[in-house]
C-alpha cells in the first residue's frame, strides 16, 4: 500500500508497504529517518517514541497505515518542532489552558527550509542540548525516545516537580545512566526556559 | 639553520610567560562533554542497526524451540523455495572444518550440528529481500528434535550416568575437573580455616542463590555485512572486541584476517553482553554466499537468546569472629551455573573465587569455585563478572556476624577491612590503597533521607502522593504496613583480565598542522559502547600534546587491538596506549624542534619540555616556539602497544598466584520502604561511595557510578531470566517480562567520590565502571532485611519473599 503523512513538517510517502510495517519500521527503512529506535519493538521500551499528531507514541505499536495522512514529529526534528512552538508560545511558557501543542498546531506545523531531515539541523532544542550539557548521554540508544517524552513533557509542564518528571519518563527505559543525569537533564532545560521567559 | 620560527609576538630566544588562558583546555580532569553527544542527540548518530546499504538482504536465525536435542533431520525445502529468499544455511553449508567459536574454548557451533544444547540455539539462518520474509521462510524449515534429558544444576550434572553436555571434550581444563560436566574449578586454600574456626567465638553459615541476570543493553545485536570484490568480506557491527571477534570469524569463514575488515558501528551498550559473537558470522555467512549485503537485526526476544546472561549461582559460605568483632576465618562454596558453552566461564571462576573473600583481612581461608555446564542459557560476562555473585553472599554474612556480635553492621566491616598492603586469599598483596573503611565512612555519614516522603510530598501533611510510596500510582497503599529500613555494603573488584592474560593495547596517534593549527588524531580499535572512552582519549591527547583540537578515528581493524572494553580496563589499558603514543609523538616533535631551533634557545638542550595551548614550553612556562612551526609540513604518526604489568596463574590446587593487577572499591547505602503487606519495596536512596583513583572526567564518573548502581538495584529486586527447571526452556524473553528497573524504580543516587592515586596506573586511575555493580545489590538487601526482620537469601526478592505467599 501507500501511506502519505507528513514527518517533520515535509509531506511524505511511502510506496509498497506491507501493511504488517510497523511506524517504526517505515521511518527506519524507507524514510530513511533512523533516529527513532527499536531496542524492543514491543512498546516496553520507549526508545522509539514520536508524536502523532502532536502525543508522544510508541512507534513501534503504530501501524504505518495508522499514520496516514497524520504528522509525526522524531528526533531529528525536534529541534525545528522546538522552534516552532517558540514562535507561537514565546518562551514556551504555559499559563492555564494554553499549554502544549494542540492538535491541530501539530497538523498545520511546516519544516523551515533548513530543517535537517538527517538531524543536521544547526540548532538543538533546549532539551538536546540539556541532555548533552548534563551528561545524560552514554551509549545514546534510549535518548531520541527521552528526547521526544521529555519535550512534550515540558512543553505542557514546564516547571514539573521530580515525581512529574519521573511519571512522564517511566516508559522510557534507559540502561546505562541510571537516569539521575537524566533527571538532571530535565530539570536543567526547564530551568533555562524558565529563565528564558523572565 | 634554514627554518626561522614565524611567532610574531614570540620572537625566537625571547623567553615569555605562557599567557593565561592559553593552556589547553578540555584535558584531563576536567568533565568535558562527549564529542559524539550532539550527534547522538539528533538521531544522527548510526548504530548497528541503523546500517543500510544498496540493495541489501535482511539475515534471520532459525532458533532451536527445546533446550536438548539431536537433531535427526533438517528440511529447508520450503524456506529456499519461499520468493523474496536468496539463501538458507544449515551446518551442511558451513564452508570450513573449523565449525565453531568461543573465547577461551572453541565449543560453540556456528550452527547446531547433530544436537542442539540449550533453548534458542542456532540452527539455520535465512537472507530474504524483506525481514518478514525472513522470518516466515525461517518458520518453514522443519527440523526434527530428538528430545534429551535436561540438566539444570549441580545435582544433575553430576549425578551418576549424567548425560555430558559435551561428549567429547578437550579444552585445557578437562584434566583438572572432577566432572566433564564442570567447566572449570578453582580451589583458594591459605592458612588452616579448621584450626582458625576454633578461635571463633561466634560461627555464622548461610546459603545462597543469586539469580540470572541479563545485560538488557538497549541497542540490539545487530550488523552488516558486505561482501567485498577480494572475495573477503566488510563488517559493520556492534562489539566490545572487534580483533576477537576478527580472530574467531576467520577460520570459520576460511579468509585470512586481512580480508575481513571490521568496523566499530554505533554500540548500544553492551555490559558483557558483546564480548562473545552473535551474528557477526551467520552475517558474513550469508553476505558470502547471496553475494550481496546482508543486515541482521535481532529483535529484543532474540536478543534473549543471542548473548550470555550473568552467571546464576549458589553460594554457601561459613565464616567466624571472635566476641571482640575479629574475623577469623571463611570458608565457601561457590557453585556457578555456565550454561552449554563455555564463554568466559573459566575466567569467572578465577574472579569468584579470588574475590570470595571480599575487601576484608580474613588469614585463614577454604574456597571452592566452579562453574557447570548445563542445557540452560549460556553465561558469561557481565558487568562485576563473578564478584557480583559473592558480594552477595558475604555481605549478607557481615550482617548475620554483627548482629551475632551485637555490633554495628559498619562498625564490624571497618574493624575487618582490608588495607594497603594486606594479603587477598591469594597471597598477593593489595599494594595500592584501599580506602574501605573510609568508603563506609562515607556513605554513612550522609544525611538520611527524610521520613515519609510521601506525607511531605502531599503538602498538607495529611494527603498522601502515592507516586512516592511502593506500588506508586497502583495506588496499592497510603502508607499502613510501610516500614523502612536501612542497609550498608562494601565491594571488592578488581580491574583488567587477570591470571597471566596479555592484557595489552595499541594506540596510533598522529600529529600534523591543518589550517594553522596543531592537530592530533586518536586512532584505537576500542570499542566506545557508551562508556565514554572516545571523550577520554581526547582529553588524554590535549592533556599529553597541548593541542586544542583532536579527532577521534573510528575503530577499526586497521590498527593493533584495544583489548576488550570490559573488566573495567579501557580507561587503565587504551588510555594508557594512547598515552604511550602521545608521549612518543611528543619525543618526536621536541627532537624535531632541536633539531629545526635548538640553537636559539639553550632551554631545548633541556629535559622537561612540555606541549602546552600549540607551544613548546619549558617547565617553567617559557615559550620556546609554536608547535605548527615545528612540525610546518610534516605529520608525526605512531602506532604504540601499552601493557601494563604483568600477573600469573593462580596455582590450580592453592590458588595462590600474584593474578590481578588493580583493585576497585565502592560502597553503598540503601534506604528502602517496604509494603509488608503486598511485598513491595520502594528505594528511597542509594548512595555510593568510590575511589576512583583520579577522574579523568568526573562526569562520566558519575554517569558510571549511577548506572552500575541501578544494574545492582536492578537485580536486587526485579530482574531475573526464569528457566523453567523441568524443560530449561527460557519463561521471560521480553521486556515485558524481564523487568529493568524504570526511571520510577531508580531513586537517588547521590555519589562521594575519592581519588586516591594508584601509583602504577596511568595518571593514578582505577577502572569505574564494575565495582559499583556489587555492593549496591547486597546493601538493597540489607535494607529490606533490615525494614522486614526476613532473612532473604536470594536475589532478585519477590513480593512473595516478603509476604510469605
Amino acid at each position: 500500500m501507500r501511506v502519505h503523512f507528513t514527518v517533520n513538517g515535509r509531506p511524505q510517502e511511502a510506496d509498497d508497504v506491507w501493511e504488517g510495517e510497523s511506524l517504526l519500521y517505515v521511518l527506519r527503512e524507507r524514510m530513511g529517518l533512523p533516529g527513532s529506535k527499536n531496542a524492543c519493538e514491543q512498546g516496553e521500551c520507549g526508545s522509539c517514541t514520536v508524536r502523532l499528531d502532536g502525543v508522544p507514541v510508541c512507534s513501534c505499536l503504530v501501524a504505518a497505515g495508522q499514520a496516514e495522512g497524520r504528522g509525526i514529529v522524531t528526533v531529528e526534528g525536534l529541534a525545528a518542532y522546538a522552534r516552532h512552538r517558540e514562535d507561537i508560545h514565546p518562551g514556551g511558557g504555559c499559563t492555564s489552558g494554553s499549554c502544549g501543542t494542540s492538535l491541530d498546531a501539530a497538523r498545520r506545523w511546516q519544516a523551515e527550509p533548513t530543517d535537517g531531515q538527517s538531524g543536521e539541523a544547526g540548532e538543538l532544542a533546549p532539551i538536546q542540548q540539556a541532555f548533552i550539557d548534563a551528561g545524560a548521554v552514554q551509549c545514546g540508544f534510549c535518548t531520541p525516545g527521552l528526547l521526544v517524552a521529555a519535550d512534550e513533557l515540558l512543553e505542557s509542564h514546564p516547571s514539573p516537580t521530580d515525581q512529574d518528571i519521573r511519571e512522564a519518563l517511566s516508559g522510557n527505559l534507559c540502561r546505562c545512566t541510571g537516569y539521575e543525569k537524566i533527571l538532571d537533564a530535565v530539570r536543567l532545560a526547564a530551568a533555562r526556559q524558565e529563565e528564558a521567559v523572565r | 639553520m634554514a627554518h626561522t620560527p614565524r611567532v610574531s609576538s614570540v620572537p625566537a630566544g625571547t623567553p615569555t610567560d605562557i599567557s593565561q588562558g592559553s593552556r589547553t583546555r578540555g584535558g584531563v580532569g576536567e568533565s568535558t562533554l562527549r564529542p559524539d553527544g550532539t550527534l547522538k542527540v539528533t538521531g544522527a548518530f548510526a548504530y548497528s542497526s541503523d546500517m543500510w546499504h544498496e540493495d541489501m538482504l535482511w539475515g534471520h536465525t532459525l532458533r532451536s524451540t527445546v533446550a536438548h536435542a539431536e537433531i535427526r533431520s533438517i528440511d529447508i525445502g520450503e524456506a529456499v523455495a519461499t520468493p523474496g529468499v536468496h539463501a538458507v544455511l544449515t551446518y551442511d553449508d558451513l564452508p570450513t572444518a573449523c565449525k565453531n567459536y568461543g573465547l577461551e574454548i572453541r565449543d560453540t557451533p556456528v550452527l547446531a550440528h547433530g544436537k542442539v544444547r540449550h533453548h534458542g540455539e542456532p540452527v539455520a539462518l535465512v537472507c530474504a529481500d524483506h525481514p518478514e520474509t525472513a522470518r516466515r521462510a525461517a518458520a518453514k524449515i522443519k527440523v526434527d528434535y530428538a528430545e534429551l534429558p535436561v540438566i539444570t544444576d549441580e545435582a544433575s550434572a553430576t549425578a551418576p550416568g549424567a548425560v555430558l553436555v559435551h561428549e567429547s571434550r578437550d579444552d585445557h581444563h578437562i584434566a583438572h575437573v572432577p566432572h566433564p560436566n564442570i567447566v572449570h574449578r578453582q580451589p583458594i586454600v591459605r592458612g588452616d580455616a579448621e584450626a582458625a574456626a576454633q578461635r571463633a567465638d561466634v560461627i555464622v553459615r548461610g546459603e545462597y542463590t543469586f539469580g540470572m541476570q541479563d545485560q538488557a543493553f538497549l541497542g540490539p545485536e545487530s550488523g552488516l555485512a558486505v561482501p567485498s570484490e577480494d572475495g573477503g568480506v566488510e563488517l559493520y557491527v556492534a562489539t566490545q572486541w572487534l580483533h576477537s571477534d576478527l580472530r574467531q570469524i576467520a577460520p570459520v569463514l576460511g579468509l585470512p584476517e586481512e580480508k575481513i575488515r571490521m568496523t566499530l558501528s554505533g554500540v548500544g551498550g553492551a555490559f558483557g553482553g558483546r564480548e562473545d559473537l552473535s551474528m557477526q558470522i551467520h552475517a558474513c555467512l550469508l553476505a558470502l554466499r547471496s553475494g550481496k549485503p546482508v543486515k541482521m537485526v535481532y529483535n529484543r526476544f532474540e536478543s534473549f537468546f543471542g548473548h550470555v546472561h550473568r552467571h546464576p549461582a549458589k553460594l554457601s559460605y561459613e565464616h567466624g569472629a571472635t566476641k571482640d568483632g575479629k574475623l577469623t576465618h571463611m570458608k565457601c562454596r561457590i557453585v556457578l551455573d555456565g550454561g552449554a558453552y563455555a564463554s568466559a566461564s573459566p575466567a569467572v571462576v578465577g574472579n569468584a573465587s579470588s574475590l570470595s573473600v571480599g575487601p576484608y583481612a580474613i588469614e585463614d581461608v577454604d574456597i571452592e569455585a566452579l562453574a557447570l555446564y548445563s542445557n540452560n542459557p549460556p553465561c558469561g560476562a557481565m558487568r562485576g563478572f563473578g564478584a557480583v555473585q559473592a558480594c552477595f553472599a558475604y555481605e549478607a554474612q557481615m550482617d548475620k556476624l554483627a548482629a551475632k556480635l551485637d555490633m554495628d553492621p559498619v562498625t564490624f566491616r571497618q574493624l575487618n577491612a582490608m588495607k594497603r598492603g594486606t594479603l587477598l586469599p591469594t597471597g598477593q598483596p593489595c599494594d595500592s590503597p584501599a580506602p574501605v573503611a573510609e568508603l563506609l565512612r562515607l556513605v554513612k555519614a550522609r544525611p538520611m533521607p527524610p521520613e515519609r516522603q510521601w506525607l511531605a510530598a502531599g503538602g498538607d501533611g495529611r494527603t498522601v502522593d502515592v507516586r512516592a510510596l511502593p506500588g506508586g500510582l497502583s495506588n496499592t497503599t497510603h502508607g499502613e504496613g510501610v516500614v523502612r529500613g536501612v542497609g550498608y555494603a562494601v565491594g571488592l573488584k578488581n580491574v583488567g583480565f587477570s591470571e597471566g592474560f596479555d592484557d595489552y593495547s595499541t594506540a596510533r596517534v598522529r600529529m600534523e598542522v591543518i589550517n594553522g593549527e596543531p592537530v592530533a588524531t586518536v586512532h584505537t580499535a576500542m570499542a566506545e559502547v557508551g562508556q565514554g572512552g572516545v571523550t577520554v582519549h581526547a582529553q588524554i591527547a590535549r592533556t599529553e600534546l597541548g593541542v586544542s583540537q583532536v579527532t577521534i578515528q573510528p575503530a577499526d581493524t586497521r590498527v593493533g587491538s584495544a583489548g576488550s572494553t570490559s573488566a573495567s580496563r579501557q580507561t587503565y589499558v587504551t588510555g594508557g596506549a594512547v598515552k604511550h603514543s602521545c608521549e612518543a609523538v611528543r619525543e618526536e616533535l621536541l627532537e624535531l624542534g632541536r633539531r629545526k631551533f635548538g640553537s636559539y634557545h639553550p632551554a631545548w638542550a633541556t629535559a622537561g619540555l612540555l606541549l602546552e595551548g600549540g607551544k613548546v614550553v619549558t617547565d617553567g612556562g617559557e615559550v620556546l616556539a609554536e608547535v605548527a612551526d615545528v612540525l610546518e609540513e610534516e605529520a608525526i604518526d605512531i602506532e604504540r602497544e601499552w601493557r601494563h604489568r604483568p600477573t600469573e596463574a593462580f596455582d590450580r590446587r592453592t590458588g595462590q598466584g600474584n593474578g590481578h593487577v588493580q583493585y576497585s572499591f565502592a560502597a553503598h547505602r540503601a534506604v528502602v520502604e517496604v509494603d509488608t503487606e503486598l511485598g513491595l519495596v520502594k528505594v528511597i536512596e542509594l548512595a555510593c561511595a568510590q575511589d576512583v583513583g583520579k577522574a579523568l572526567n568526573p562526569l562520566s564518573v558519575l554517569g558510571q557510578i549511577q548506572g552500575g548502581t541501578t544494574q545492582g538495584l536492578g537485580i536486587a529486586v526485579m530482574e531475573e531470566i526464569i528457566v523453567d527447571p523441568k524443560t530449561a526452556k527460557v519463561r521471560n524473553p521480553s521486556f515485558t517480562d524481564y523487568l529493568i528497573p524504570t526511571i520510577l524504580d531508580t531513586p537517588a543516587i547521590p555519589v562521594d567520590v575519592l581519588e586516591l592515586a594508584d601509583d602504577h596506573a596511568p595518571y593514578g586511575l582505577r577502572g569505574v565502571g564494575e565495582a559499583p555493580t556489587l555492593s549496591s545489590t547486597p546493601a538493597v538487601l540489607a535494607a529490606i532485611r533490615n525494614a522486614t526482620g526476613l532473612e532473604l537469601d536470594r536475589t532478585p526478592v519477590r513480593p512473595e519473599h516478603l509476604t510469605g505467599t
